[in-house]
């Protein structure tokens, strides 16, 4: 089977910038994705994006054919709507599309507006990810859902506010250097612990901040790449997509994330590599507790291990297994639709030496990005090598 | 509600919280026994078709649960609150923990359920009980 070349990514910066549009961001991104990427526009063969609220936000439905303009991109356009994991299952499809010969070039990506709702409004926007009769109209927030979830680990496996706060740590510490982050500072545990709660047991720093963005990321068959000379070095060479049912309550398990398990499974199987070989990667921590969650899902750390593993140094930079060197969702921010693609560029980055963090992972030659929507009803997981 | 402000209703879901006001709660069954809630045509576990309406245990218990400080616009009033999942055997529920201070909620809580209403929007909230 073909692999699939990562030719080039843009990223906006992640951060508040109310007064910009969707399709401003998205060109923002797409234009620097082509930039790096030295395919012309004209080669691309479809467009496939990733929006949560566009609805809500701004007023704006059918996102694909608009978004294709604001890309000078002529192709047909898709939008992807799966909650926090749009964009990822959007690169997932992009991926399956390139492999089997229906297309040479894609353009995949995403977009969110999301300040302009202010705190209450992208609070509200968020909840319609969760089941609205059964827990939308309970009072459930996004928040409040993984902190069931969290509540639910402490009680199960144990762990405590404070490990938590660790993971809020390094994740702001991780971002320090990269421009494109929303929050460029670093915090302390004490912080953690003393800001103001949101949902017990999950405060303010327990949780990403609302942000605006767009990532964009080009992607060509191997074929294609070779054929026009692109340095493309890295590859898409797993894919897996997990599913789960939409409330919470209704799961088999309220501390743990089958969906994502199931995603890193087929992409780990998919890609030919074992959790082993996972040399670092970017996972979907719109929370604290949801970074535990994913990296026990994707079976880097064994279940009820996850909760420690920032505290005790394993997950850090200069750990065995760095998980989100880009700063993650936490710090570097959460624009929903955006964030799936986002990963992707971050791991590519990291592992073509481009990342401010590359030095942390020099010798790495696989990384994996891990984008979950809802409270994980929804996973996909992408495995990136250098294959060159 | 007044009846010149119609608002829709949802069929299954309001016919359930007008069942548990009148204490007569229920859940779907299918053949195989999986349990789960309306508004619902097929047994998500299996895929059997043909529902049953049965009676759902009278009390359950909290399996998890968390405090709300910073709520959707829809509960602004009623912020800090407890909302937990309970376990009623056959299907599990997420509510609002109304009749007891947020602090005091705790894991192994046994529950009852008990229809309320939303401080800031007066709409239907469904909510548990302290037994």
């Amino acid at each position: 089977m073909s692999d699939v070349r990562v030719a080039g990514v843009g990223l906006t910066p992640f951060g508040n910038a109310p007064e910009r549009t969707s399709r401003d961001l998205f060109g923002e991104a797409s234009i620097a994705a082509f930039e790096d990427s030295g395919v012309p526009r004209d080669d691309v063969d479809a467009l496939l994006y990733g929006n949560f609220m566009g609805e809500l936000s701004e007023h704006q439905g059918h996102h694909g054919p608009l978004m294709a303009e604001a890309a000078g991109v002529r192709a047909p356009a898709t939008r992807y709507e799966s909650a926090c994991a749009s964009s990822g299952t959007a690169v997932r499809d992009a991926v399956m599309r390139l492999r089997n010969g229906e297309d040479d070039v894609i353009l995949v990506g995403g977009a969110e507006r999301m300040t302009n709702l202010g705190t209450a409004g992208a609070t509200e926007a968020l909840a319609i990810a969760a089941d609205d009769l059964w827990e939308v109209r309970a009072g459930m927030t996004f928040p409040g859902a993984y902190a069931l979830m969290a509540q639910a680990y402490f009680d199960e496996y144990g762990g405590e506010h404070e490990d938590l706060a660790h993971i809020a740590v390094k994740n702001h510490e991780n971002a320090l250097n990269n421009e494109k982050a929303q929050y460029q500072s670093a915090i302390e545990v004490s912080d953690v612990l003393e800001a103001p709660q949101v949902s017990s047991p999950l405060g303010l720093y327990d949780s990403c901040p609302i942000s605006d963005g767009a990532a964009a990321v080009v992607l060509t068959s191997e074929e294609y790449a070779e054929e026009h000379g692109l340095e493309a070095p890295v590859s898409i060479s797993g894919t897996g997509q997990g599913g789960d049912r939409m409330a919470l309550h209704d799961r088999e398990y309220l501390a743990r994330s089958p969906a994502a398990r199931e995603a890193g499974e087929e992409a780990y199987a998919d890609a030919g590599v074992e959790s082993a070989d996972v040399d670092f990667a970017e996972v979907h921590d719109c929370f604290t507790i949801a970074e535990v969650l994913a990296i026990e899902s994707l079976d880097l750390f064994p279940i009820g291990e996850g909760i420690s593993a920032a505290r005790d140094g394993r997950t850090t930079a200069d750990g065995e297994t760095p998980i989100n060197l880009s700063g993650g969702l936490k710090a570097k921010g959460h624009p929903v639709g955006a964030t799936g693609a986002s990963q992707i560029a971050e791991v590519t980055k990291l592992l073509s030496g481009n990342h401010p963090n590359s030095e942390f992972v020099e010798d790495a030659t696989t990384g994996v990005a891990h984008n979950a929507g809802g409270t994980v009803a929804s996973a996909t997981v992408h495995v990136l090598e250098v294959s060159e | 509600m007044s009846e010149t402000d119609s608002e829709t209703r949802d069929a299954g879901f309001d016919e359930w919280l007008d069942a548990a006001e009148e204490d007569r709660a229920y859940y779907l069954a299918c053949p195989n026994d999986h349990g789960s809630l309306p508004p619902r045509r097929v047994c998500p576990d299996c895929g059997a078709t043909e529902l049953e309406e049965l009676e759902l245990p009278e009390s359950g218990e909290i399996q998890t649960f968390t405090v709300t400080h910073v709520p959707t616009p829809a509960f602004e009033e009623d912020a800090p609150y407890a909302t937990a999942i309970a376990n009623f055997g056959p299907v599990r529920i997420t509510g609002q923990v109304v009749g007891i201070g947020p602090a005091d909620v705790e894991t192994g809580l046994e529950v009852e359920l008990e229809v309320t209403v939303s401080e800031t929007t007066g709409e239907r909230v469904l909510g548990f009980s302290p037994v």
